[in-house]
């Protein structure tokens, strides 16, 4: 069998002075702990680390703005408006997102996933890191994976309590909500909108992904 | 793909007097190398990273079969299939029998430097499977009959009117006088004719940066989003991956995830990095049903415990090539098959043989920069001498060069002769170099001088200006002192 011709092949050719037991414990002992490497410094505050959250988010090309999560609504009508967009908006069932149904100022909120035609998007991120204004969106039967990619633009919503210093940091969110070991079927990390600069090194943004990124951050 | 690194000589003076090649070799140059730099310098953990990086990745490979064993378990759990392939031929009717099993019309791909190293496109192309590449760079080349010349940058050979030019010539369903000057007006045409072909597949196909032993997930880091609609519109995902792309835990490859994009493109991230872990699961809107990973060794497992060793750390990150004088100079095709630039010198022999890709590994002015930007710490100028001694020893060197070689040891060993010669040398080529202080003439070495200059020594030889009581300037001597 190819498998074991493979593992037999690497077992000859790895080091004879480490013996299969001493290896095995060395790989369960690493996948049991995870230990944290090196982390990139970090303000010392909560605020500091919010507004550099904002910083990167920018760098990275999207948008941001702060709002309250009422005024959702609000604050998607008029990003839509200000980019000539039609006032609808396709989203999963998450709860977190419920409120601009309840109160949905004259938007179309349309269910599910993408069909490839909407022109917008709304998704709520699980976390947003602060080392590089990435944000952590996890898929499931309420969050389509999809919707983060096929809209021409993609508006997210996080909430300042979720904000984290590093990657790791989600990693510790999904280790408590899925479990040891367990994984979303779909983790994306996003940071600004899609771009390419396969012709003539251009930085082109909208490549296959969105064209605009724009991040509602709450305070509640 | 047709194997053209045996004329690596004449593919590079090609190369040369290619000037739209040149032209477009200039953005390497400028762009990848100032973009790095200002990334790594606005991170300071950036080496402790590096260090950190290459340690994971020497564990990961002292106990390989460990951690391919645990991945497989991981993502046999969550619902996917793990194929094992010793060769390109194994995973590649792998892939062919799944296709053929769910009765694939059509396929999309992302960017995967593996599916080149196993011929995938061609091989589906003969099966009447012809795939389709989504990334902007890979659905250009593809249109234009090429491969990759560039890990990460498949199309940075080529200069914005050839784009134009293919576009004009294949996508003739468009009306011929559309608006095609901008480079903005050529991507949307893309993005719009690739947008149908994602819906309309049937499997997609995406390569990995990285598979995590501890959750059984595969990781693709874009920037364009082809790969998450490549895998997750169709109804089967396959990725191809190597077998060192393992890292043991999440926290692992944050790690790397922090060096490859400085190291890759200069970004500080780059725009997707997914995750994905088994088949779309109760209830999701979206997803593949069936998640298949082919893990291919061809070849690998034999660099383990040898000099070669340490290459399997390499992330793929493209800074090598980026930084390299001899990359810039003749692009990444003159290499002659899939892996260009310094890291393709080291792997190319490994996979095809240091009979047909000797070349590669000489053409190097070992000046050692790519190792120092190597976020892998990979020594690639010793390796490309492993080759070169192992070329030697097999005798494939060309008689002249070992003809050369032997006079120059029998003369180096006669300290008194050697001395007599070098110094007339020295005194012909000072001759020879005149106001100018340089030559384009060399005897013997017309090749070399064809394409640059050769500075002509200024005084007597070393041994002359040292009797002399010439010494080095202080800040050489200081320097070698601390060292
Ligand atoms: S050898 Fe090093 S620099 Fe070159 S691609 Fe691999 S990791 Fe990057």
């Amino acid at each position: 069998m190819t498998k074991s011709f493979i593992l037999e092949k690497l077992k000859a050719q790895i080091n004879p002075s480490l013996s299969d037991e001493t290896r095995r414990m060395a790989v369960a002992d690493r996948l049991s702990k995870h230990a944290t490497g090196v982390l990139p410094a970090m303000p010392a505050t909560r605020i500091k680390r919010v507004n550099k959250f904002i910083e990167k988010v920018i760098a990275s090309q999207a948008t941001i703005e702060q709002i309250s999560r009422r005024n959702a609504s609000q604050a998607i009508s008029e990003y839509l408006r200000s980019h000539n967009l039609p006032g609808e908006i396709r989203m999963g069932k998450d709860e977190r997102l419920k409120i601009i149904r309840d109160d949905a100022k004259g938007l179309l909120i349309k269910d599910g996933r993408s069909d490839g035609q909407d022109l917008a998007s709304f998704s709520h991120a699980e976390a947003g890191v602060v080392e590089t204004g990435t944000l952590a969106l996890f898929s499931g039967p309420d969050n389509p994976t999809t919707l983060n990619f096929l809209p021409e633009n993609h508006i997210v919503m996080i909430s300042e309590n979720d904000i984290v210093p590093h990657y790791e940091d989600v990693w510790k969110v999904v280790r408590s909500r899925y479990g040891e070991g367990q994984m979303p079927r779909t983790l994306n990390f996003i940071t600004g909108p899609s771009r390419s600069a396969d012709i003539e090194q251009t930085l082109l943004l909208g490549a296959h992904g969105p064209i605009r990124l724009h991040v509602l951050l709450t305070r509640d | 793909m047709q194997i053209t690194s045996p004329t690596f000589k004449a593919n590079s003076s090609g190369a040369l007097k290619d000037p739209q090649l040149q032209k477009a070799l200039k953005h390497v140059k400028s762009n990848f190398i100032e973009k790095r730099a200002s990334a790594v310098e606005a991170l300071p953990e950036f080496d402790a990273l590096r260090d950190s990086a290459v340690s994971i990745k020497n564990h990961v490979l002292e106990n390989l079969d460990i951690y391919l064993e645990t991945f497989e378990k991981n993502v046999t759990k969550n619902g996917g299939h793990v194929h094992w392939a010793a060769t390109a031929s194994d995973a590649r009717g792998q892939i062919l029998d799944i296709c053929r099993r769910v009765g694939a019309k059509s396929v999309t791909k992302g960017k995967s430097m593996i599916s080149e190293e196993i011929g995938l496109n061609e091989f589906l192309e003969a099966s009447s499977i012809p795939p389709i590449e989504t990334d902007l760079g890979e659905y250009i080349i593809q249109l234009r009959g090429e491969h990759p010349s560039h890990i990460i940058a498949p199309a940075v050979h080529l200069n914005m009117d050839q784009v134009r030019e293919e576009f004009q010539k294949k996508h003739t369903h468009l009306p011929a006088d559309r608006e095609l000057s901008e480079p903005e007006s050529l991507l949307k045409e893309a993005r719009g004719i690739l947008r149908d072909k994602f819906q309309q597949a049937d499997v997609g196909i995406t390569g990995a940066n990285f598979l995590i032993a501890e959750t059984g997930s595969t990781i693709i880091v874009t920037n364009e989003g082809n790969g998450d609609l490549t895998q997750s519109l169709p109804k089967v995902h396959i990725v191809i991956a190597s077998i060192e792309k393992i890292v043991p835990t999440l926290e692992d490859m944050s790690q790397f995830v922090r060096i490859l994009a400085r190291s890759a493109t200069g970004q500080e991230m780059s725009v997707y990095t997914t995750l994905s872990t088994g088949p779309k699961r109760k209830g999701d809107p979206d997803g593949p049903e069936e998640f298949h990973v082919i893990l291919l060794d061809n070849g690998r497992s034999g660099m383990i415990g040898t000099e070669f060793q340490d290459m399997l750390r390499c992330i793929r990150c493209g800074a090598c090539m980026n930084h390299c004088p001899v990359y810039h100079a003749v692009g990444g095709h003159a290499y002659g098959w899939v892996y260009p630039g310094p890291m393709g010198s080291v792997l190319t022999p490994q996979f095809i043989g240091v009979d047909q890709a000797g070349h590669l590994p000489n053409a190097s002015t070992f000046c050692g920069r790519c190792e120092a930007v190597c976020p892998m710490k990979i020594p690639l100028p010793r390796m490309m001498r492993h080759w070169r001694e192992q070329e030697f020893e097999k005798h494939l060197s060309p008689p002249s060069h070992r003809r050369n070689l032997s006079l120059w040891a029998w003369l180096a060993k006669r300290p008194k002769l050697y001395r007599i010669s070098t110094a007339l040398v020295a005194r012909g080529l000072w001759l020879l170099g005149g106001f100018k202080r340089r030559t384009s003439f060399l005897p013997f070495a017309g090749a070399w001088t064809k394409h640059r200059d050769m500075p002509t020594p200024q005084g007597g030889t070393f041994v002359v200006q040292w009797n002399l009581g010439k010494r080095p300037p202080r800040s050489i001597e200081t320097w070698r002192r601390v060292k």
